[in-house]
């Protein structure tokens, strides 16, 4: 039995991504399918500079592509062109990001910090804090909660991080080396603590890492080099199934690419 | 929750100093303002002080203020019969140093026929002049109070009223004497002088002596008609209250006016500078915050509303800071500041404007910044 569509909450058809023009163009990304279903937990490993924060980017809708298809969460949001005029709302809703460094508002506490997100998605003050409240306690830093970002470990500020990124329930978590400020020990937690919240959201994390110590957690890993996925290290333990007839291009949709 | 408030309150400290800068700013620019009313209705106030319709004054001049003028006393007589004159008085004036325990102090001497129109009425303490000879009442600015004894010229006077507010447009205070006192005062030869021009066999001259004659009005009377007939019979030319007034306020003190007025400019355009610089700056460092903001999906309106309400705190509050600032230190200054509630809310608008625009600077930086500028480490 194929999977139902929604369960592939990314999926990405021939991305492209340069920077620069002619003599200084650096291609990258070429040629990226990706999909990741719900609750999948994968790993991206590359060398520096093999494109790993764009493709990231790219699926985060920081970063537009240069061409190609992508659908998050069921939605085709990119086809040659952004096709949500409102992308800021669809990070708001589908997506949370885990960062090297905390990135915590430094004016805020850490309550305040979580607690924003969820107003931005339309939630009364009250509410937000109720939902802040009980993400932090859910992260084992609830006793930190009036703390100014300043005062947090590292660790600490990468948990509430965690819980802003979590806030609206998204579907996609996107982590840039969200362990490597950590020591080995709290960089295990803290993946644990993200597995575990993925599963019980359903979403899928897609994560950067050089941690060896750490891959163990993961369900599969993909390797980026020069740009490309390098399907021969795929440890996925399942051969790719064929698209879904809904994702491949139609015809129309082949012509305008 | 309130991004703008919580963003504040984490820079508390420097956020309070900022406003202290803007609020002393702003105090200096409502004082500019202060001075500027000041020095216009300090120009008036000794014209106003007689109250009184019409000003004659020697032919061909526009005294006694903007030029000399000098008329003999006995057309004082001849100005009170004129058809439509209810009532005129002869006045003097002119500067004098003064000296007041062992110091000197400059003042505005003013002759004035007691009785008569020129005196001043409206004694805010103490009594009007009754003897002929050797009092005066004074403005408080003076220093003097009630009993002090005051040395003019070679005679000493006792002050016995006090009025307020009576300057001339050089900012001296005026003291009021009986024309008499003040004739002497202006026109006597010191006595070694007054020997060598008897000596010469020179005519002794006349010492009674006016600067203006000053005339109330019947109240049907043409101010017009009354020129014209003193103009015809005595000669005299003659400038009515409002007349008099726009020569002072247009000639008398309009360089003045117009210095205070271009600094006053210039600092209203250096405050707007200063605080669009702050306002940039403060945006400036908070780039990153913004970029995080818009990374976690933040709408343009938030980011927006976040500069735009520090802008106008900062900018309240700093206004807020001037004018309690101003309020305080008005009074001390050497002359007068008047300062009207109009005055306050115009500047408070363009306080408000200045602040917006130039939080339009750093709406259109933030505006720009990419959300993955948050990313790097
Ligand atoms: N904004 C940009 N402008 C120009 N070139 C860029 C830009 N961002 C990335 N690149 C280039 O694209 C390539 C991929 O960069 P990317 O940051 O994705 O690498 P990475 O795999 O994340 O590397 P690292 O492990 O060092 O973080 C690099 O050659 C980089 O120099
Ligand atoms: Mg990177």
């Amino acid at each position: 039995m194929q999977p139902l569509a929604p369960d592939r909450v990314v999926l990405l058809e021939r991305i492209a991504k340069h920077f620069g023009e002619g003599e200084a163009r650096v291609n990258a990304l070429s040629e990226i399918d990706l999909e990741v279903r719900s609750g999948e937990v994968v790993a991206l490993l590359g060398p520096s500079g093999s494109g790993k924060t764009t493709l990231l980017n790219v699926i985060g809708c920081i970063v537009e592509p240069a061409s190609g298809r992508m659908h998050l969460d069921g939605e085709l949001v990119y086809d040659g062109r952004w096709l949500r005029g409102d992308l800021r709302r669809l990070r708001l809703e589908k997506i949370g990001f885990v960062f090297q460094f905390h990135n915590l508002l430094p004016f805020l506490d850490a309550t305040e910090n979580v607690a924003v997100a969820v107003e931005l998605a339309g939630h009364s003050p009250d509410a937000a804090r109720r939902r802040a409240i009980e993400l932090l306690d859910h992260l084992e830093v609830s006793h930190r909660r009036d703390a100014l970002p300043a005062r947090l470990s590292g660790g600490e500020a990468q948990r509430v991080a965690i819980a802003r990124a979590l806030a609206n329930g998204p579907r996609i978590i996107l982590a840039d080396e969200p362990t490597a400020a950590l020591d080995s020990k709290r960089a295990g937690i803290v993946m644990d603590l993200l597995r575990r919240l993925a599963a019980e959201q359903d979403a899928c994390i897609i994560a950067v890492t050089h941690d060896e110590k750490i891959f163990d957690r993961f369900d599969r890993i993909i390797h980026l080099r020069d740009g490309r996925l390098d399907s021969g290290a795929n440890g996925h333990d399942a051969p790719q199934p064929a698209l879904p007839s809904r994702f491949a291009p139609s015809p129309k949709d082949a012509a305008r690419a | 929750m309130n991004l703008a408030f919580r963003d504040v309150r984490h820079n508390l400290f420097r956020f309070v100093l900022t406003c202290l800068g803007l609020g002393l700013l702003l105090a200096v620019v409502l004082s500019m303002v202060g001075i500027y009313n000041g020095l216009v209705v300090d120009a008036l106030t000794i014209t106003r002080a007689p109250r009184v319709d019409v000003w004659l004054v020697e032919p061909g001049t526009k005294g006694p203020f903007a030029e000399a003028s000098r008329i003999p006393a006995e057309l004082r007589e001849a100005v009170a019969r004129l058809h439509g004159v209810a009532a005129a008085g002869g006045v003097t004036y002119q500067t004098a140093e003064a000296e007041f325990v062992g110091g000197s102090l400059r003042v505005y001497v003013v002759g004035f026929e007691p009785g008569r129109p020129g005196a001043p009425e409206d004694l805010v303490a103490g009594r009007p002049i009754v003897a002929s000879h050797y009092e005066l009442v004074a403005d408080r600015r003076t220093g003097l109070a009630l009993g002090d004894r005051l040395r003019l010229g070679r005679n000493r006077f006792e002050v016995v009223g006090l009025v307020e507010n009576h300057v001339n447009s050089g900012g001296d205070p005026a003291v009021y004497l009986t024309l008499r006192d003040a004739q002497t005062l202006q026109f006597d030869l010191a006595p070694p002088a007054a020997r060598v021009q008897r000596a010469r066999g020179a005519l002794p001259q006349s010492q009674d002596t006016l600067n203006a004659v000053v005339a109330r009005l019947h109240p049907d009377a043409s101010p017009e008609d009354v020129a014209r007939s003193a103009h015809g019979w005595k000669h005299l030319s003659t400038l009515t209250q409002a007349e008099q007034e726009t020569l002072l306020t247009k000639s008398v003190v309009d360089r003045a006016r117009r210095q205070i007025g271009l600094f006053m400019a210039i600092l209203l355009v250096v405050s707007a500078v200063v605080i669009a610089l702050i306002l940039y700056t403060m945006t400036m460092e908070k780039l990153r915050s913004i970029a995080t903001l818009k990374l976690i999906g933040a709408p343009d309106r938030t980011i927006i509303g976040l500069i735009v309400q520090q802008a106008l705190t900062l900018g309240g509050v700093g206004f807020g800071l001037g004018v309690l600032l101003v309020s305080v230190v008005k009074d001390h200054f050497p002359r007068r500041v008047v300062l009207e509630t109009e005055n306050a809310l115009v500047l408070a608008l363009i306080v408000a404007g200045v602040c917006i625009l130039s939080s339009g600077l750093g709406v259109r930086a933030a505006l720009a910044v990419d959300p993955s500028t948050a990313l790097g480490g």
